[in-house]
């Protein structure tokens, strides 16, 4: 997604990101970024509340707006909720699972590889 | 606001999540011994808002999918794993996720709005905070090879072009 920012504002096309994954945004390096530090999935706005969806996109048309230079990154001033639990348990790495993982992983590779061939007849 | 275990909240790390390491852990834990290069660049392009944002068409991209039962009333389903374009109206009820990372387990994305915030852009429009939504939004799948994330990035400026957009808002999920 950022790769599409960064080929909008070359062609000329003013551009903001809104979203949750700050390092993988400022890594790629966009022009205009409004994090929003909340679980991967709502970076608009927490589900059914309206006002904290609507002060959101409106910051990120703030951010349009006000940036004089690329990289700008502002950080929306909200949290996801008190409890930081949130943060450890996204994609974390049971100790005791890494059999399960890897064997989900060979499950996943050899699906890849049937599929690579059926998009190949595709393509 | 404290963890769990009620020590003060640690600074000696970014406060951020930072999804490269967890995903590099994660992925090395399911036996993929090449850790995923994310895109990195040390600078990026800038094109300065020329116009009042009260004039401007606004283009939507969005990393989520077209529902398999929401079909057009006049054209082919998206095919998956491909760029496409949505109408703005009727704003869908409801999007593709499940293929995407994002936290299954914090949250949910029932409420499209929380990602693709149609709503909320009629009402900044009904403000005159922005000109308008364009009439159709783009959809860009992720993960797959740089080649065809550059004809997506072809495709979806000639969208772009073709909806009279001026400014883009990209909401990856």
């Amino acid at each position: 997604m950022s790769l599409v920012a960064r080929h909008l504002e070359a062609a000329g096309l003013p551009t903001v990101v809104i979203g949750s994954a700050r390092d993988i945004v400022e890594q790629c390096a966009v022009p205009r970024f409004l994090f929003v530090d909340y679980p991967l999935g709502n970076p608009c706005g927490k589900p059914d509340d309206v006002e904290n969806q609507r002060a959101i996109v409106g910051m990120g048309f703030d951010v349009l707006g006000r940036a004089f230079a690329p990289q700008t990154t502002v950080q929306a001033p909200f949290v996801w909720s008190e409890d930081n639990s949130w943060r450890d348990h996204y994609m974390a790495v049971d100790p005791g699972e890494l059999d399960r993982l890897r064997a989900a992983g060979e499950a996943r590779r050899h699906e890849r590889a049937q599929n690579k061939i059926r998009f190949a007849a595709a393509d | 606001m404290t963890p769990d275990d009620g020590r003060p909240l640690s600074r000696s790390h970014r406060n951020h999540v930072s999804y490269i390491d967890k995903s590099r852990e994660f992925y090395a834990a399911h036996g993929y011994d090449e850790p995923y290069r994310w895109a990195t660049n040390t600078s990026a392009p800038f094109t300065p808002l020329t116009k009042p944002l009260s004039a401007c068409t606004v283009g939507l991209v969005t990393t989520s999918g077209i529902h398999a039962d929401d079909k057009p009333a006049d054209a082919a389903p998206p095919l998956p794993k491909r760029s496409y374009t949505w109408p703005t109206t009727p704003p869908p009820k409801r999007m593709f996720t499940a293929d995407l990372s994002w936290d299954k387990q914090a949250t949910h994305t029932d409420d499209v709005e929380t990602f693709l915030p149609i709503q909320r852009l009629r009402e900044l429009e009904a403000d005159g905070r922005i000109g308008r939504l364009a009439d159709r939004f783009y959809g860009v799948p992720t993960e797959y090879s740089q080649r065809r994330t550059g004809l997506d990035c072809e495709r979806i400026e000639r969208w772009c072009r073709e909806d009279d957009v001026d400014v883009v808002l990209l909401i990856p999920l």
